[in-house]
Parts: C-alpha cells; sequence; structure tokens
C-alpha cells in the first residue's frame, strides 16, 4: 500500500506528483488551474465574509462523513449563517509521514464532492508531511469567503423578544456519533453524524424571509453553547421548551448511558434561526421543503424578562438553567 | 425511548404533582427530604424538580457522589501512582478533573503521563493484556454499584492469568453513611429516597434500620424524573402517615435481595473496612478493601506505597455541603473561586456533585412565587 513520506512535503518532484494527481485531479477549476502562488480572483461585491476552521477529528473516517467533508462543510456552514453566498476555499492538509494514500484519495475525493454540491471552488492549498507520530494522520485547516447576500443583516447580537428559535433537525447527531465511533459503543439503530453543507438551506430561509435575526451553526458545544452567545450577545432570556426537542431515539439512548445532555453536543449540519414569530411559520414551511430541514422544529423562544440566560421548561413542568458549557465532554461513572 | 420516555411523560408528572400537592398540604408540616444519590440530585435539578414541589416539602442533597466523597489524598495518591515507571492509570473520566494538592490528572495527562479513561473496570483487562510490559492501575472508586465490577474483574484477571493488573481501591458503602446522617443533630431528616441503582445490588435490606432504629421512612427509587415524583408522592405519603417503612417503587429493577450474584462477588473479593469520607471524617465500617485472597491487586501493596488520608484544605465547605447541612450558594467560593474550570473542591468536578448541579442548573427562586 503507498503511503505518504516525508519527500511528498519537500517541494520537489513528489510533492508536485501528489498535487496533480490527486489535488488537482480532484478540485480543478479555473483558478487553481493557474497554478499562482496565490489565488487571483475577480469580484463583483462589496461586503464578503471570511472565516477559517482546522479538522482534527478522530477518527477520521466515520458513519456519516469523514475528516475532508467535515472540513468544506465546516468553513461553508460558517460563511453560509452568517447571511453569505460561500464562493472559495482554501485547503491546507497536515499529513503524517505514512498515512496511507488511498485513504488521502478518499479524503480529497469526499472534500471536491460537498464542494461541487455547495457551489464552492477550492482555488488554493497547501501541503505539509510531518515524521510519524507529530501529528494524527492528518490534519486539515479550510478557510472560506463568501459574498454576504444584499439587505441581509445577520448576527448574533439581533435577537428580540417575540423572536421564536428554530432548528433544521435532530441535535447531538454529529457529537454521539464520534464518542461512540471512538469508545467502540455500539448502539442499535446505528448513529450517522449530521455533517453536510447548509448554504442552499440557508438561502431557502432567506427566500422565505429576508430578515432573520440570527442564524448560527450549532457545532461545538451543541446547542446549549450558541443559544447563550446570543443569548449574551443580544442580551436577552431564552426559553426553551424541552419537550420540542428533536433528538433521535439512537442519541437519546446513547446520551444516556454516557451521562450527556445532546443539548451540549457537537452537530455539524444543524443550524438555530431566531425569527420574528409572525415569519416563523413561512421560514419553517421553506425549511421542512429542503431535504436538510425536513425535522425543523420551533425549540423556544425569546422572552420578555430581562437578563441574558438561556432556561429550559422541562417535560414534568420545571424550569432549569442552560449553562454555557465547560470543560471537556467525559463519561460519567455510575 | 422505550423504557425512557414513559418515564419522562408530562402528563404523568402532571398528575403526581398535582396529588403530592394534595398529600403534603394536608398535611401542613415542613418535611426534609434527602436524596442520597447524586444521580437523583441531577435529575432533579434537570429537570427543576425543586420548582414544582409543594412548599413545604424541602430537597436536601446528600452525599452519594463517589468522586465527591474521596479524600485528597486519594487523588494526590493517584498522581504518584501515575508518575511510577511503566504505569497506566485507568480510571472514570470523572475523576480527571478532581483536585488534588499538586494537579489533577487532566493536567498530569497534558504533560504526557499515560491515563486513560474507562468506561467499566472491565476495560482493564484489554488493556492489561495488550500491555504486557506495563502495570495497569485502576482507579476503583464508586459504591455498592461499581464495587462488584471491581470484583468481578479481579475475578477474571486470576482466570486469565493477567500480573499486570492492579486496583487502587476506595469503594465505599451507603447505609453506614446515612447512619451517621440521621445521628447528626441539626439535620432533621424526615425521610429519604434511596438509591435505586446501589439498591438493585444491596437489596432493601440493608436500609431497614433507618426504620427500626430511627424511625425514618426510605423509598427506594429511579432516577427519571417521573420516578423521582411517584418517590416523593409514596414517602410523603408514609411521613403524613407516621407509617416508618422502607417501601420500594423502584420494583422494575430492585429485587427484595438485590442482586446475589453481585453481593458473591463483593463478598468473594473485599473485606468491610473503616472508611475517610472526604469532608465528613472516619465513618465506621463504610468501606471496601481488598481480601488476603485478591491483595495481589493492592496497588498501594504492590508498590509499596504508604498511604495516608487527609482532606484538602482549601477553605471550601464540601463537608456540609455533602451532609445537607448547606446549599452550595451559601460557600464563599461557589461561583466566585470554585467552578467547572476552577474546581477547589470536587463536588464541583463530578458531573453529580451538588455543586455542579447547583452551577448548570439552579436558578435564583422566581419572585412571583407564593
Amino acid at each position: 500500500m503507498s503511503t505518504i513520506t516525508l519527500s511528498h512535503g519537500s517541494g520537489g518532484t513528489q510533492t508536485n506528483k501528489l498535487i496533480s494527481d490527486l489535488f488537482f485531479k480532484y478540485f480543478s477549476n479555473d483558478i487553481l488551474n493557474q497554478m499562482n502562488d496565490a489565488a487571483q480572483i475577480d469580484i463583483d461585491f462589496k461586503k464578503l465574509a471570511f472565516t477559517t476552521d482546522s479538522f482534527v477529528v478522530n477518527p477520521i473516517f466515520f458513519p456519516g462523513g469523514n475528516i475532508g467533508k467535515l472540513a468544506v462543510c465546516g468553513t461553508v456552514n460558517d460563511l453560509a449563517v452568517s447571511g453569505a453566498k460561500p464562493l472559495y476555499l482554501t485547503s491546507a492538509f497536515i499529513l503524517e509521514e505514512g498515512f496511507p494514500i488511498a485513504d488521502l484519495e478518499t479524503i480529497v475525493k469526499s472534500m471536491a464532492e460537498e464542494a461541487q454540491k455547495s457551489g464552492v471552488k477550492i482555488v488554493a492549498g497547501d501541503t505539509k508531511v510531518v515524521e510519524k507520530g507529530n501529528v494524527d494522520g492528518i490534519y486539515i485547516n479550510t478557510s472560506g469567503i463568501g459574498k454576504i447576500y444584499e439587505n441581509v443583516n445577520i448576527n448574533c447580537a439581533n435577537a428580540l423578544p417575540g423572536d421564536v428559535i428554530i432548528v433544521n433537525g435532530t441535535l447531538g447527531d454529529h457529537g454521539m456519533t464520534i464518542l461512540c465511533e471512538r469508545n467502540n459503543l455500539a448502539f442499535e439503530g446505528d448513529l450517522v453524524s449530521d455533517c453536510a453543507c447548509l448554504n442552499t438551506l440557508v438561502d431557502c430561509m432567506l427566500e422565505a424571509y429576508d430578515g432573520i435575526h440570527v442564524i448560527r451553526d450549532a457545532t461545538r458545544g451543541g446547542v446549549a453553547a450558541v443559544l447563550n452567545e446570543i443569548s449574551d450577545f443580544s442580551k436577552v432570556t431564552i426559553a426553551l421548551e424541552e419537550n420540542s426537542l428533536p433528538i433521535k431515539e439512537e442519541v437519546k439512548g446513547a446520551a444516556e448511558m454516557l451521562g450527556l445532555d445532546p443539548l451540549y453536543v457537537a452537530n455539524e449540519g444543524k443550524l438555530c434561526a431566531f425569527v420574528p414569530e409572525a415569519q416563523a411559520e413561512q421560514v419553517l414551511t421553506a425549511m421542512r421543503a429542503h431535504p436538510l430541514g425536513t425535522n425543523a422544529a420551533i425549540i423556544g423562544r425569546v422572552t420578555e424578562e430581562p437578563g441574558n440566560k438561556v432556561y429550559l421548561n422541562t417535560v414534568v413542568g420545571g424550569k432549569r438553567l442552560v449553562d454555557m458549557p465547560s470543560g471537556i465532554l467525559l463519561p460519567r461513572i455510575c | 425511548m422505550k423504557f425512557v420516555d414513559e418515564f419522562r411523560s408530562s402528563d404523568y408528572s402532571k398528575l403526581l404533582v398535582e396529588n403530592l400537592q394534595t398529600i403534603a398540604r394536608s398535611f401542613g408540616e415542613k418535611i426534609n427530604i434527602m436524596e442520597v444519590c447524586g444521580t437523583h440530585t441531577m435529575t432533579i435539578f434537570r429537570y427543576g424538580i425543586r420548582d414544582i414541589l409543594p412548599a413545604n416539602v424541602n430537597l436536601i442533597s446528600g452525599p452519594g457522589c463517589p468522586v465527591c466523597v474521596t479524600p485528597q489524598s486519594y487523588i494526590d495518591t493517584a498522581l504518584d501512582l501515575s508518575s511510577q515507571k511503566d504505569v497506566i492509570i485507568a480510571t472514570f473520566g470523572d475523576m480527571m478533573k478532581v483536585p488534588g494538592r499538586r494537579g489533577s490528572l487532566l493536567k498530569k495527562k497534558a504533560e504526557g503521563t499515560d491515563i486513560r479513561i474507562v468506561y467499566s473496570p472491565m476495560d482493564c483487562l484489554t488493556l492489561a493484556s495488550e500491555n504486557p510490559s506495563k502495570q495497569i492501575v485502576f482507579l476503583a472508586v464508586g459504591f455498592e454499584t461499581t464495587a462488584p465490577m471491581t470484583a468481578l474483574t479481579a475475578i477474571e484477571a486470576i482466570k486469565s492469568g493477567l500480573s499486570n493488573l492492579f486496583f487502587f481501591t476506595a469503594h465505599k458503602i451507603v447505609p453506614p453513611v446515612m447512619e451517621a446522617l440521621v445521628k447528626e443533630k441539626d439535620l432533621n431528616l424526615d425521610g429519604f429516597l434511596l438509591p435505586g441503582n446501589v439498591c438493585a445490588i444491596t437489596g432493601t435490606e440493608p436500609f431497614e434500620f433507618l426504620s427500626q432504629e430511627f424511625k425514618i421512612p426510605g423509598v427506594v427509587t429511579g432516577f427519571e424524573p417521573v420516578d423521582i415524583l411517584q418517590g416523593l408522592n409514596t414517602l410523603v405519603g408514609l411521613i403524613s402517615q407516621k407509617d416508618y417503612r422502607i417501601a420500594n417503587d423502584y420494583k422494575r429493577i430492585v429485587r427484595p435481595d438485590g442482586n446475589v450474584k453481585a453481593k458473591e462477588y463483593l463478598n468473594k473479593a473485599f473485606n468491610i473496612v473503616d472508611s475517610n469520607w472526604r469532608g465528613m471524617g472516619k465513618i465506621p465500617k463504610s468501606g471496601l478493601e481488598f481480601n488476603r485472597e485478591f491483595e495481589q491487586f493492592d496497588a498501594l501493596k504492590h508498590f509499596e506505597i504508604c498511604y495516608e488520608e487527609y482532606d484538602g484544605d482549601s477553605g471550601c465547605r464540601c463537608g456540609e455541603i455533602l451532609k445537607g447541612k448547606i446549599n452550595p450558594t451559601q460557600c464563599p467560593l461557589f461561583k466566585r473561586l470554585c467552578t467547572p474550570e476552577n474546581p477547589i473542591g470536587s463536588c464541583m468536578v463530578s458531573s453529580e456533585g451538588t455543586c455542579a448541579a447547583y452551577f448548570r442548573y439552579y436558578k435564583e427562586p422566581e419572585k412571583m412565587e407564593e
């Protein structure tokens, strides 16, 4: 089996071969193919969104995706939920000596597929190889540029009392899949990561109503972290309804067993939107018509209460705080 | 989810709360109930159950979190063990952040020490056979719920001829600490919610002394919100009728004689000894130690470590919190110096600790309440 060696990162013949056989083969587009040191791009807009993210997920391959798919989706989603049309990505790879080239090809291929699906071009890249043991197989960084839509003003300080909070589907799928894979825990029903590019969904939502106040993707720290940030920036109180939280049976089961709260578990294809109540139904209808929004649901509201806390009205009629997550997710002991 | 959603039913909860209101109102007096188990505490907070209880029903969180009651000296000794040559420490995740005098296991791991999180002591069997040149030390904490697994792991290790697996044991048993609590004068406990998980192993018999000697009723219950509300209904009913029975509301799991097999494992491997509880001191006959037949597994003996027990002098009021004498908001360190990021006491670290529950879920009582 052919593997990555240090010479693949040394800038010579092997590097060029890897670039042409793999990266150009899959990422090929008019801008990348110019092979300049920097991508040169004509633009026709005034306001851009620009973001970067690094991906170190372990395991590299998991049900529903792999590190490459994640690297494209993550950056595309950060642009999309900022009210931007994602246009261009860069991708940088840090590879461990000995990494199977076949695995790298699978990863690059799924990056190309996701890029194509979401309509972005990968216009620049970099590859470094480090000695065995210095990274865990493969790390990927992607940066992205998007064009911010005119008349759209999405900002996490924009939530207002009266807004309803909509999510596009079930919570905690990605994080629970990764945790179970990492610990070889098997659950009936098979967990699958929700990893997906959300930009076409966001387009549908903005088409239904372009005045949406806030959209955020609920990645690390789950919905709990994102809602706490929004409540903090917008200085509003949020009340969630436990009965309305969409959570898959298998995620519930795994969360129970590991002592985790799905509200705090990572998603890679889920967003929270803050929409004025009057427009909520039209946004919800548009979301449900999109394949990534079939299970969209209203999970709570921004209340009139002063303060900047997130509460949960529980299934038994109690009310508790949903605090900012802290520390790492550790399994419970008994 | 099957067998879980039923116990989180909104409609049934509502009925239980209404019924509880009726019983408690007609009784009239203040009722102090301790939930002994940390998992109960977590359910109560996670579902905001204190909010929906009658005004005269007062829930007090007890010492039933194994990480919380482990003395600081245990963590320091675990840190020492982790520094020994060719040692792999295996532990439940909850222990990772508990602060000792010289840092935590999490910090030690960050420095490169080999510390693995396991989900069951049985995982150590694989760890030991896959790493024959290493010595595996499992940090064996926990109550009657986890101790049988430690025993079974040791029994299996003998069967598979593993000689590189050791246990640093601090297992504790629950009934003696409850006896200590009912003897505390200023607690005035009227009843106990008894831990369903412990009783699943022990049965209800070890808790009968509460009823017989101290005239305090108890109800064994499970960990879903409906379990808690059902248990409170039964318990408040018993208290109001001065019926001091130990009742079992968790019959789907708990048999009167418990889990006979698990008790056999406990008896086979352990002796009952006096044990130190963090912030509460030495409690007679409240700990488990390997007996002579199993002493080859005792990490302290194997590594010839002289283990002196002490608590931290951190200014935190864990002891009073564990005994239910104060709640965490009355500790001067709570939320100020002691937070989940920078825990001073183990009650803030453990996922079942009272301070962690208050930190994560507690909201100030609403002013509109009557």
